[in-house]
């Protein structure tokens, strides 16, 4: 199946695309078909520039939806940790 | 018959006049040949899409395939663009229709077209095909297993406002529908509920649904390409346009 739901976050921060690095406006997530990868469904999310520029300019990746979850998990324990809301504080 | 044929990129008028990029695969052999317009998939206009447009010139059939994600990306990669596209919201339907409908113009004006039409579509690409034998004149249409052609109205936005299945009444040509018994969208359910609808409006369709079968079986290198389905999916189509576009 395809599915339409997309959903875009700002975020802000840089990524290292094929040219180097660039400054990033938004990330696009999706699950639906992936381009690449093996399963027929994937979590993909586009980090890009946030403008209208080179559409080439973007990081893609395209996840199980098991290490989709793994990975959201890891983020958040990550900026949940003692160290990190110190340093975050405020 | 002759197999040969010749395949290119060209640029057609599509919706509001723009100028749009679309893979143009036609027959070489003599006399009159019907065209297809072929509807990619979601991931894009791809290699294997032109794969499919070149499998129908073999065959004797003009196919046009319209990069849908032109707009959003010229010259792009298939994939940055269907990125690029996914990122702004999606391809209205409004104008994917009237991209599709510059594509039937064009084939209709090819020297040794028969004035014969169809329109094919996959996945996402079969949702839309069910939308443009819907509105525009044309000879045949194929959905192959596209998805949310039967939804709620919490499930319409500004670009897709309106539910194919609501659309059924004004379907103007025969529909052969391709579909996977384990498909989740459309699933049996859906499939049922068109059969249905297309029952009661009088229309004349065909569908096969083929047990064990997933979601883009014709996908020889995705995961859910079947064998048998694809084979006979591929006979099905040959026998629904060459009785519709002759």
């Amino acid at each position: 199946m395809c599915t339409y739901l997309t959903s875009t976050a700002p975020v802000a921060g840089s990524a290292l695309g094929a040219d180097g690095w660039f400054a990033l406006g938004q990330a696009v997530v999706y699950f639906d078909h992936p381009q690449d990868a093996a399963p027929e469904h994937a979590l993909c999310i586009d980090f890009r520039p946030g403008d209208d520029s080179d559409p080439s300019r973007r990081v893609a990746v395209e996840l199980d939806a098991a290490s989709a979850r793994s990975l959201a998990a890891q983020i958040l324990a990550t900026l949940d940790s003692e160290e990190v809301r110190v340093l975050t504080a405020g | 018959m002759s197999d040969a044929m010749q395949a290119e990129t060209i640029t057609i008028a599509g919706h509001g006049g723009d100028e749009i990029e679309a893979y143009l695969a036609r027959p070489l052999g003599e006399g009159t040949h019907p065209g297809v317009v072929v509807i990619h998939h979601m991931p894009g206009y791809d290699r294997e899409t032109k794969e499919i447009a070149r499998t129908f010139a073999v065959r004797g059939y003009a196919a046009l395939c319209p990069n849908l994600f032109h707009r959003y990306a010229p010259g792009a990669k298939s994939g940055d663009a269907a990125a690029a596209a996914r990122a702004a919201g999606g391809v209205p339907d409004e104008q994917c229709v009237g991209d599709v409908s510059g594509a039937v113009a064009h084939l209709k004006g090819l020297a040794d077209a028969n004035g014969k039409v169809g329109v094919i579509g996959y996945c996402s690409g079969g949702r839309q095909t069910y939308i443009v034998a819907c509105t525009l004149d044309v000879d045949a249409a194929v959905d192959c297993y596209g998805g949310g052609v039967v939804v709620g109205a919490d499930q319409l936005t500004p670009e897709r406002p309106v539910a194919p299945i609501d659309m059924t009444p004004k379907l103007s040509c025969a529909l052969l529908g391709l579909f996977g018994a384990e498909d989740a969208n459309p699933s049996p359910e859906h499939v049922a509920r068109m059969e249905a609808e297309l029952t009661a409006n009088a229309k004349t369709f065909e569908f096969h649904s083929y047990e064990g079968a997933g979601h883009a079986f014709f996908s020889v290198d995705r995961p859910n390409f079947n064998l048998e389905a694809a084979k006979d999916g591929w006979k099905q189509i040959w026998a629904f346009f060459g009785t519709h576009l002759s």
